[in-house]
C-alpha cells in the first residue's frame, strides 16, 4: 500500500507496517504514528464534520488540544466516542470512524446548516425553541442533540477492566520534554524519589518535534540518553502514556494511564487504563506550551493546521497533509516550519508574515506584511487568498497552511486551585500566576521560557529549588537561545465566519454578536457562545475570544481576566473514575455466617446495606414470594422457625462506667440493670428524634453487648465514640465493634426452647424458672463451644437469640437445621421477620424515619427524667409534646380483602381528603397470616386515644382508598404471653 | 486532602469521616443549661468561609475523634488535636 504523503526520517518503524481501517477503508502506517499522522500520510485530510454547522474538517494540531479531529475508536463493546485522531497510537487493526456525518463523511445531509449559518448563531438554541416549553424534552432536545456533533456510545458494556493505584514520591514531574527530563536529571541524580508522567507515548515534548540540536548533536540522541539514564535510576519512575488530570489538595494529583489504548485488546490481567493517585509534596509544572491560531474568514479547512503541528507532522512523524504547503505567521516560530518541511522536499509556495520587517529567506517566498484572508476547497484546502502589504490581493495555491500566532503557556495544572494566571505584556499572553497550588513550581515554556536552553535551565534550576538540593548544578546542555518575542495577533481585519473555536462552531461574528447582546463578561462569553466547552476545554480559542472581546469592549485583555481550568485536563473515560467498582463491586457484598448453607437451601437474598441476606426460603411447589414468607410465619408460630440475625450492629461496651455510659446513650435507664438480664433501649439524638433502638445485654458487671439496626450500625458505632470521646472524655469504657465477630440466630416459636435444649450444654438451664424472658448468659453449646444467649423476642414468639464465633456459625446453623428436624424447624427469611415483627407492634426503620419521637413511638414514659441523657432535654420541648402528637397504631382494613399501603395517608371517615385533613400516615404494611388480613403500622394523631374509629385509608399516588379501623399495634399476644411461655 | 494525625501521622482524608463544627463537643451542662443554650447547641452551626475547627472520625483507622482547624477556602489545614484532650481542656470529664 502507497502513503503518498509519507516523507523521510521521523520516528516512525518503518520495519513494522500496521494495517488499519478507518470508516471501513483499508490503509497501512507504521509503529510510532498515531491515527492522524498515519491517514496524512495516506493523503487523508478529512476527519470529521464539524459540531454545528458539520462543516469538513481535518486536524488543527498533533497533540491532545486537538478540537477537530474526533472520531469513535475500536467498535463493538470496546467502542469510544469523540476520541482525538491525534493522540491515538496506532496499532495493528485500529478501527476508527468519523462521526457527527451522515450518510458519510464526504457527503454529509446535515452539512445543509451550514447554509443556515445566519440563523444559527449564538445564542440560536435559547432564542428559537423557547416555545411551547413542552416541546423541548421531547421534540426539540432529541433532535437537536441527534444534529450535533457528539459520537455514539456502544451501549454495551466495557469488557475491560480499568484500576485505581496510589503513588508517592518526593518530586513529581508533569510533562518530559526538555524543561521535565531536566528536571528529573536533576532530581533522579540527587537520589530523590522521582515520578515522570508525560502524556505521549514517546517522552521528549517538542524535541520530537523539531529538528534542534542539543550539545551539538541531534536532540533526539540527548532525549534517549537522559531517558535510558531516568530508566536506570531506581529512585525514578517513567510514566508514559500518563496524562495528569488534576492537582488536588494537598499534593494529590489525578493521573490517567493508558496501559492498554495502544493494543487491540489488553493482555490478559492487563487493565486499559489505571487511575492514579500521586502524592506529591513537591510538584514541577513542565507543561509546555500550545501554538495559536490566527482567525481569517472560512479558516477551518482540512489542511490549515498549527504551524507546529506541520512541524511535528513532518519531523516526528514523516508525513505531510500535502506536498505545496504554506505558512501564516506572525513570529519567527512559523518559519521554522517552513525551514524544516522545504528541507523534507515539501514545496513552501510563500510564508506570509504579517510582519513589515519579517526574516528574509534565500529558500522560499516571505510575503511580508501579508495575511491570509480567506480560503478555499470544498473537503480541503486549495487555495489561500492573500492580502499584501500593498492591498493588492493574490490567490496562492497550497494544500496545507501552517498557522502560527505565537504560543500561550499551558497554565490548566497551576489554575486547579483557583490561582489566576497573570497576562505577560513581552509574551502577549496568560503565564501562571496567582496562588499556585501547594508545593507546585513551573519550569520551561509553561512559564514562559521558550528557547531550549531556558526550558532546559529552568527545569535544573527549579526541580534543586523545590528539592532543597545543595551544591553546585551539572552544567546545562548546550541549547539554542534565540530570543523569543510574541506581538499579539488575533485575527484578521474584517473577517466573520473565522473560526476562533473550531470544537464548538464559534466565530468572530458570534463573539462579536455576544457582545452586542450584552453578553461581555469572560464567564458569560462562555456560555452564551459555548467558547471554549466540550473535549478540547479552548486549549487553542480561549484567547482569540477573548481578545476580540477585550478589543469590543475597548480593554486590556487582563481587565476582561480570563476563565480559570478545572480537572480534568483532558477528558477522562468514566470507567476510569469507576475503577473495579462496577455491578456488584461497587460496594463491599457482607455475608452473612450462614450465607452459604442459605444458598444451598435455594434462598432469594436482598441486598441490605453492603449484607445480602435471605429473604425468603422457597419450597418445591411454590411459585410466588408470598407463599414461601406466609409458611414460615406459620411455621414459627407453630413449632419453630430459626432467622439469621448476625447483621444487626454489635457494640462492646466495657469497662467500669459501662451502665454510666449507656445511660447516656439512651433515653431509658441502664444503671440497675442485673447481671444476665437484657433491657430494650432507645437512643435519641440530641434534639430529641429517636435514632435508633437496640438491646443492651449487661453479661458481667462492667460487660455489656450493646445491639443496633442492620442499618444503623456504623452510624450508632460512630455516635457513641463521640459521646465517650468528645462529651465524657474521662468515663473509664471502651467500645468495640463485634458485629463481624459473631454468629447470630434467632430461634423463635413455642417449640425453640426445646430445639435449643438439644444442642445447649447440659451445664446450662435455659428452662424458663432458670432463663427467663430478657435473660442472657455465657454458655457453651455442642459439647463446649462458647457461646452467648439472649432470651429475646423479635417476633413476639417465645424466642432466644444465640450466638457463637463466626467461624462455627454455618456448623451451629446445619446443627440447627438437624436437630430440629423432629419440631419441623423451618428457617425464615427478612420478609417473615418484618410480618412477624409488623404483627408484634414493634418499631423498625419505618417507624423509626427520623422524624419521630419516643412519644410517637409509644414509649414516651421510657425517657428517663431521672437522669440526663442524650436527647433528653430537647424530646421535652412543648412543640414535640402537643396533645394530639402523632402515636403509633396498628391499621386493619374493614374488608379483609383490602389492600393497606405503607406511605398512605389516614383521614377521617367522611369529610375533605386533603393535605389540611391529613390525620397520620402508615409506615409498615403486610399481609398478616395470623389474621388472614392485610394489617399496618401507621402515626395517627392523638392515636392513643383512637382505637376503634373508622377512617380512610387514602393513597393519591396509587388511586387506592381503603376503609379502615384504628387498632392497637400489637395485633398478635398483646398481653406478651407467648415470650414469657 | 492529608490529615497529620497527631498520633499515626499523615492520612489520606479517604480514611476519615467528616461530622461538622467541633462546638459539638460543648454540650450544655444539663443541670443549668436553659433551653435557649440546647436549641443553639443542637441547631445553629457556624459556616465560616475561612478558618473553622470541625470534627473529623477516623473511621478507617483508630476511630478517634480530631479536631481539624482547616480554612474552608483553602482546604489548608493548620492544626490537628485529638478531640477527647480539646474536650478534657474543655472541662469536660465524665
Amino acid at each position: 500500500m502507497t502513503q503518498p504523503n509519507r516523507l523521510a526520517g521521523g520516528q516512525i518503524n518503518r520495519d513494522a507496517p500496521l494495517n488499519f481501517h478507518f470508516d471501513g477503508k483499508a490503509y497501512q502506517g507504521y509503529q510510532g504514528d498515531t491515527l492522524a499522522s498515519a491517514l496524512l500520510a495516506n493523503n487523508v485530510r478529512l476527519m470529521g464534520r464539524s459540531f454545528k454547522y458539520h462543516r469538513p474538517r481535518g486536524p488543527l494540531t498533533a497533540g491532545s488540544e486537538e478540537p477537530n479531529a474526533m472520531v469513535e475508536l475500536r467498535g463493538g463493546a470496546r467502542q469510544e466516542p469523540s476520541t482525538r485522531a491525534t493522540t491515538a497510537e496506532l496499532y495493528h487493526g485500529l478501527m476508527a470512524k468519523s462521526q457527527n456525518r451522515w450518510p458519510s463523511l464526504a457527503f454529509d445531509a446535515m452539512a445543509i446548516n451550514d447554509r443556515f449559518s445566519t440563523f444559527l448563531t449564538a445564542g440560536f438554541y435559547y432564542k428559537t425553541f423557547m416555545w411551547p416549553a413542552a416541546f423541548w424534552e421531547k421534540i426539540y432536545e432529541p433532535i437537536i442533540r441527534k444534529a450535533a456533533g457528539l459520537g455514539s456510545l456502544s451501549m454495551k458494556a466495557d469488557p475491560d477492566v480499568y484500576d485505581k493505584g496510589f503513588r508517592h514520591c518526593d518530586l513529581l514531574v508533569i510533562g518530559a520534554g526538555p524543561a521535565g527530563l531536566s528536571a528529573a536529571l536533576t532530581a533522579g541524580r540527587s537520589g530523590a524519589q522521582v515520578i515522570l508522567a508525560d502524556e505521549d507515548f514517546a517522552m521528549g515534548g517538542r524535541l520530537n518535534s523539531e529538528t534542534l540540536s542539543i550539545n551539538d548533536a541531534h536532540a533526539d540522541a540527548w532525549v534517549a540518553h537522559s531517558i535510558a539514564e531516568l530508566f536506570a535510576m531506581n529512585n525514578v519512575r517513567l510514566m508514559p502514556r500518563t496524562t495528569v488530570i488534576g492537582a488536588f489538595d494537598h499534593g494529590i494529583y489525578g493521573a490517567v494511564e493508558r496501559v492498554s489504548d495502544h493494543v487491540h485488546i489488553p493482555d490478559e490481567g492487563k487493565p486499559r487504563q489505571i487511575l492514579w493517585r500521586i502524592y506529591a509534596p513537591k510538584t514541577l509544572l513542565c507543561a509546555g506550551a500550545t501554538e495559536r491560531p490566527i482567525a481569517f474568514d472560512n479558516n477551518d479547512r482540512p489542511g490549515i493546521m498549527l504551524a507546529s503541528a506541520l512541524r511535528s507532522y513532518a519531523n516526528r512523524w514523516a508525513a505531510t497533509p500535502a506536498h505545496r504547503i504554506a505558512v501564516f505567521t506572525n513570529n519567527d516560530d512559523g518559519h521554522r516550519t517552513a525551514i524544516d518541511l522545504h528541507a523534507k522536499g515539501v514545496k513552501i509556495a510563500a510564508v506570509v508574515d504579517t510582519r513589515l520587517d519579517a526574516p528574509f529567506s534565500d529558500q522560499y517566498e516571505v510575503l511580508k506584511g501579508a495575511q491570509v484572508i480567506d480560503s478555499k476547497g470544498r473537503l480541503g484546502l486549495t487555495f489561500a487568498e492573500l492580502r499584501l502589504a500593498d492591498g493588492s490581493e493574490r490567490t496562492l495555491e497550497c494544500g496545507a497552511l501552517g498557522v502560527s500566532g505565537g504560543w500561550n503557556p499551558n497554565v490548566h495544572l497551576t489554575c486547579h486551585q483557583r490561582g489566576r494566571p497573570t497576562w505577560n505584556d513581552d509574551l502577549a499572553a496568560f503565564v501562571p500566576g496567582g496562588t499556585l497550588p501547594p508545593g507546585m513550581s513551573v519550569a520551561g515554556a509553561a512559564v514562559g521560557l521558550f528557547s531550549t536552553h531556558d526550558a532546559l535551565q529552568s527545569g535544573a534550576a527549579e526541580a534543586k529549588k523545590a528539592l532543597g538540593i545543595k551544591g553546585r548544578a551539572a552544567p546545562v546542555p548546550k541549547a539554542e537561545d534565540a530570543p523569543v518575542t510574541q506581538t499579539p495577533f488575533w485575527y484578521v481585519e474584517g473577517c466573520s465566519r473565522a473560526w476562533l473555536d473550531q470544537q464548538n462552531d464559534v466565530t468572530v461574528k458570534d463573539v462579536k454578536l455576544s457582545h452586542q447582546e450584552g453578553f461581555r463578561s469572560v464567564e458569560h462569553l462562555k456560555r452564551y457562545t459555548t467558547l471554549g466547552m466540550a473535549t478540547d476545554q479552548g486549549k487553542t480559542s480561549n484567547m482569540g475570544g477573548l481578545a476580540i472581546m477585550a478589543e469590543l469592549a475597548g480593554k486590556a485583555i487582563p481587565e476582561v481576566g480570563t476563565t480559570i481550568f478545572r480537572p480534568p485536563y483532558t477528558p477522562t473515560a468514566i470507567g476510569a473514575f469507576g475503577g473495579r467498582m462496577r455491578g456488584m463491586e461497587f460496594h463491599p457484598t457482607r455475608l452473612t455466617p450462614s450465607h452459604f448453607w442459605a444458598k444451598e437451601r435455594g434462598a432469594v437474598f436482598v441486598e441490605v446495606g453492603n449484607w445480602l441476606r435471605a429473604q425468603w426460603f422457597p419450597i418445591a411447589g411454590e411459585t410466588h414470594w408470598r407463599e414461601s414468607v406466609d409458611r414460615e410465619v406459620k411455621a414459627t408460630r407453630a413449632s419453630v422457625g430459626v432467622c439469621d440475625c448476625t447483621t444487626l450492629g454489635k457494640i462492646d461496651v466495657q469497662g467500669t462506667d459501662a451502665a454510666a455510659f449507656l445511660n447516656k446513650v439512651y433515653c431509658n435507664g441502664f444503671a440497675k440493670l442485673a447481671v444476665g438480664k437484657t433491657r430494650y433501649g432507645l437512643m435519641l439524638r440530641e434534639d430529641g428524634i429517636a435514632m435508633d433502638d437496640g438491646t443492651a445485654a449487661r453479661l458481667e458487671e462492667d460487660h455489656f453487648v450493646v445491639t443496633t439496626t442492620t442499618a444503623n450500625a456504623a452510624k450508632v458505632y460512630q455516635h457513641m465514640e463521640f459521646v465517650r470521646q468528645c462529651l465524657f472524655p474521662d468515663m473509664d469504657v471502651q467500645l468495640i465493634s463485634t458485629t463481624e465477630g459473631w454468629a447470630q440466630y434467632a430461634v423463635a416459636g413455642p417449640n425453640s426452647r426445646k430445639l435449643l435444649q438439644k444442642i445447649v450444654d447440659a451445664d446450662h438451664d435455659i428452662s424458663n424458672e432458670a432463663f427467663p424472658f430478657m435473660a442472657c448468659a455465657n454458655i457453651t453449646v455442642c459439647g463446649g463451644l462458647r457461646a452467648r444467649l439472649f432470651r429475646i423476642s423479635f417476633s413476639g414468639e417465645l424466642a432466644f437469640e444465640i450466638a457463637v464465633p463466626s467461624r462455627y456459625g454455618d456448623a451451629l446453623m446445619r446443627k440447627l437445621m438437624s436437630e430440629g428436624e423432629e419440631f419441623d424447624v423451618t428457617p425464615y427469611g427478612t420478609e417473615a421477620l418484618g410480618v412477624m415483627r409488623i404483627e408484634k407492634g414493634h418499631a423498625a426503620g419505618n417507624e423509626l424515619n427520623g422524624t419521630t419521637t419516643a412519644l410517637n413511638l409509644g414509649m414516651g414514659r421510657m425517657v428517663s427524667k431521672a437522669k440526663d441523657s442524650i436527647g433528653s432535654k430537647l424530646s421535652e420541648r412543648p412543640g414535640l409534646n402537643e396533645e394530639d402528637a402523632l402515636m403509633q397504631v396498628g391499621i386493619k382494613p374493614l374488608d379483609a380483602s383490602q389492600k393497606v399501603t405503607a406511605g398512605g395517608h389516614l383521614m377521617k371517615a367522611t369529610g375533605p381528603v386533603d393535605a389540611a385533613h391529613d390525620q397520620g400516615y402508615v409506615t409498615s404494611a403486610a399481609f398478616s397470616p395470623e389474621l388472614d388480613s392485610m394489617i399496618g403500622l401507621g402515626f395517627l394523631k392523638d392515636g392513643g386515644n383512637r382505637k376503634g374509629e373508622r377512617m380512610r385509608l387514602v393513597s393519591p399516588v396509587t388511586n387506592l382508598t381503603v376503609e379502615v379501623e384504628i387498632v392497637s399495634a400489637h395485633f398478635v399476644d398483646p398481653e406478651g404471653e407467648r415470650v414469657r411461655a | 486532602m492529608i490529615i497529620n494525625h497527631p498520633i499515626l501521622g499523615p492520612r489520606d482524608s479517604a480514611e476519615f469521616t467528616y461530622l461538622g463544627d467541633a462546638a459539638m463537643i460543648d454540650r450544655p451542662d444539663p443541670d443549668t443549661a436553659s433551653p435557649q443554650d440546647w436549641h443553639d447547641y443542637a441547631y445553629l452551626r457556624d459556616n465560616p468561609a475561612g478558618t473553622h475547627r470541625e470534627l473529623w472520625w477516623h473511621e478507617g483507622g483508630d476511630r478517634s475523634w480530631l479536631v481539624i482547624t482547616r480554612n474552608t477556602l483553602t482546604h489548608e489545614i493548620s492544626k490537628v488535636e485529638i478531640a477527647r484532650d480539646v474536650a478534657r481542656k474543655m472541662g469536660r470529664s465524665k
